[in-house]
């Protein structure tokens, strides 16, 4: 689907218009303010959290969240299995749900890019030995890869960051490489040779440039996979360990005492599912807003 | 379809296996992280390591391995399981029928619910109900399998529904034991529909949460591509003849709207194999997903290599499928 962006046409440069045109875009302006909501909590989270996130209190376990009338005072989330607050867990949650989100989009797009930019413009064989890659490495089933690498790397915030990275790569070289194949053919490329423009020159200073909304677009919709791969990874306990409040982890405590709790679960899910739709509206909005061809 | 279309596809597939496996070892090998530190007991004595290194084959250099794991993988042996301490391949043949039953299910299931969608939402064109389908399509799609599961366990959890399992294959009540690992086909075939009812209701779940984000996008496409169907000139003519709109639509535009949806959709159906890895561990549905994570947090070298082989074997065997259904569906494929 991605690809539908990659449609030759000249992408003028991002000026006053686009912002007017970004904020017209009502799922633009609605998945910014959630995706801004959970950033400021990211943020904030020690300010905000009344409680710390790994303090336990096993007088207090399993208290329900504030629908019920047996909640607790001063828990409005409830407790989890060993007493600690759910709502201070949320917020840090989104801490590591953001941080993992953009690190991994941030690198994975870096790689993309770069090999995408390279078989597209010189084609040939860096071409094909790019394309090529890029078929192996899809035929890898991706969960099952990332947990794998994760297991061979160690668990840990680093090692989720560099398997999203190492697996999603190919998300963007594949569209990038396209993007500039067609970009190439433009005008602008054509004076840019002939007046004796550099190959790394016209690459970096003029094609970049005009790939840069379709990656803005990739970057976003990257984030709310890595947000997913993020929840799954801690939910096979291979991200942090099991007292750091990650999302996906306690979505897996949730799953286990399911039956006493259910509220374990139903608050982490609907982050995720909160995040990730707030992403893909972002992403898919600014695809429409961005995109000169879908423009026209 | 003709033979050497088959054949061709078939020896294409060994480049990438070979590839696969390559990876695979390399990247199990390199990295630090001793398997054999699972295995020992807080007493064992060097002597006692070194014979389970020897009989692991792990005291020899990384390109002697590699020789050594080639040769076995040629002649069908994948090792034996650290952590189980049985043959691989027998491990992943007992678990690989529970796999593939559930993949087929689920992909019935979302070929029914996405072509139904797809027909509602080209019936009722430019009606609320078609905005329904493409909003229903684009909610499904934007939630990933694995919480769709999780989803399914709440709203049983939550609303009580005790009839609909959310954890294990059959029921305990139920003496079944089957000849080999396909329990549905199997209890039917000899009549046992207690057994066929247990074993489906264990996997409707764990189906549908797989089923889903495919159908979403099956609706998608096939929407797509019967408006495009629709415009053609033997749409006219149906229409002039006085077709109803339900027989144009599921008649003429359907039929040749199946062909570019099954070219733009056949690499999804690998997502949903891949995806029975979390989903079977969330429902503890007894298939080679569910071992696999299994092998991966005991670091169980060869059953993990077994597995990812195996998963590759399966993303292969379903493209080829896919390829072959597209042949079979567009008569100009067929003698290709």
């Amino acid at each position: 689907m991605a690809e539908a962006a990659a449609a030759p046409g000249a992408a003028p440069r991002a000026g006053a218009g686009s912002v007017r045109r970004l904020l017209a875009n009502r799922r633009v302006v609605l998945g910014g303010a959630v995706l801004l909501a959970f950033s400021l909590a990211a943020v904030f989270a020690p300010l905000l959290a009344p409680h710390d996130p790994v303090e336990q209190d096993l007088l207090l376990q399993y208290a329900p969240p504030f629908w019920s009338d047996k909640a607790e005072d001063g828990f409005p989330f409830g407790t989890d299995n060993l007493g600690r607050d759910i709502l201070s867990r949320l917020i840090h949650g989104a801490r590591i749900a953001l941080f993992v989100a953009v690190a991994a989009a941030a690198a994975a797009g870096l790689i993309g890019t770069a090999l995408g930019l390279l078989a597209g413009y010189f084609g040939g064989w860096a071409d094909t030995l790019i394309s090529r890659l890029v078929e192996i490495w899809m035929a890898f089933p991706a969960v099952l890869l990332s947990i794998v690498l994760v297991a061979v790397m160690g668990t840990g915030l680093h090692s989720v960051v560099i398997a999203i990275a190492v697996i999603d790569w190919t998300r963007f070289c594949r569209v990038v490489r396209a993007e500039t194949m067609a970009q190439k053919q433009q005008d602008y490329v054509a004076s840019a040779v002939t007046i004796g423009l550099g190959r790394l020159r016209i690459l970096w200073r003029e094609i970049l440039p005009n790939v840069l909304p379709l990656l803005i677009v990739l970057f976003t919709l990257e984030m709310g996979i890595a947000v997913i791969v993020e929840a799954i990874l801690s939910y096979v306990n291979l991200s942090l360990a099991s007292d750091f409040p990650t999302w996906g982890g306690m979505i897996s405590d949730g799953r286990k005492y399911v039956n006493q709790a259910p509220w374990l679960m139903i608050l982490p899910i609907l982050c995720v599912i909160a995040l990730v739709l707030a992403l893909n509206a972002l992403g898919d909005g600014l695809k429409d807003a961005l995109d000169p061809v879908m423009r026209r | 379809m003709s033979w050497s279309f088959l054949l061709r596809r078939l020896l294409l597939a060994i480049p990438t296996l070979f590839g696969v496996a390559v990876i695979v070892f390399v990247l199990l090998r390199v990295v630090p992280g001793d398997p054999i530190a699972m295995l020992i007991g807080p007493g064992a004595t060097e002597a006692g390591i070194a014979e389970l290194r020897r009989l692991y084959g792990l005291d020899e250099s990384i390109a002697l391995q590699f020789v050594y794991y080639l040769q076995d993988l040629a002649g069908g042996d994948f090792g034996t399981s650290i952590s189980m301490r049985q043959d691989v391949m027998e491990l992943v043949l007992g678990r690989l029928p529970v796999t593939i039953e559930l993949c087929l299910v689920a992909m019935s299931m979302a070929v029914l619910l996405g072509v139904a969608m797809a027909l509602a939402g080209s019936y009722w064109r430019g009606r609320t109900g078609e905005a329904a389908v493409d909003g229903a399509a684009g909610f499904i799609l934007a939630i990933p399998d694995f919480l769709w599961a999780l989803l399914f366990i709440l709203f049983v959890v939550v609303f009580a529904l005790d009839g609909l399992p959310i954890s294990g294959r059959i029921g305990h009540d139920v003496a079944f034991r089957g000849a080999t690992g396909f329990l549905l086909v199997e209890s039917l075939l000899r009549l046992r529909f207690d057994a066929f009812g247990s074993v489906l209701l264990h996997t409707v779940l764990p189906a549908a949460a797989l089923a889903l984000p495919l159908a979403a996008i099956l609706a998608r496409i096939l929407k797509a591509s019967i408006a495009e169907a629709m415009t053609q000139d033997y749409i006219l003519m149906a229409r002039a003849k006085g077709f109803s709109r339900a027989r144009i639509v599921c008649r003429e535009a359907l039929r040749n709207a199946l062909v570019p949806t099954v070219t733009l959709t056949g690499v999804q159906f690998t997502f949903l194999v891949g995806g029975t890895v979390l989903v079977e561990k969330i429902f503890s549905y007894p298939g080679i997903g569910n071992m696999a994570i299994d092998a991966v947090i005991n670091r169980d070298l060869p059953l993990i290599q077994g597995l990812v082989l195996t998963f590759a074997v399966l993303f292969i065997a379903v493209n080829l499928l896919v390829d072959m259904s597209y042949a079979l569906l567009n008569p100009r494929m067929r003698h290709g």
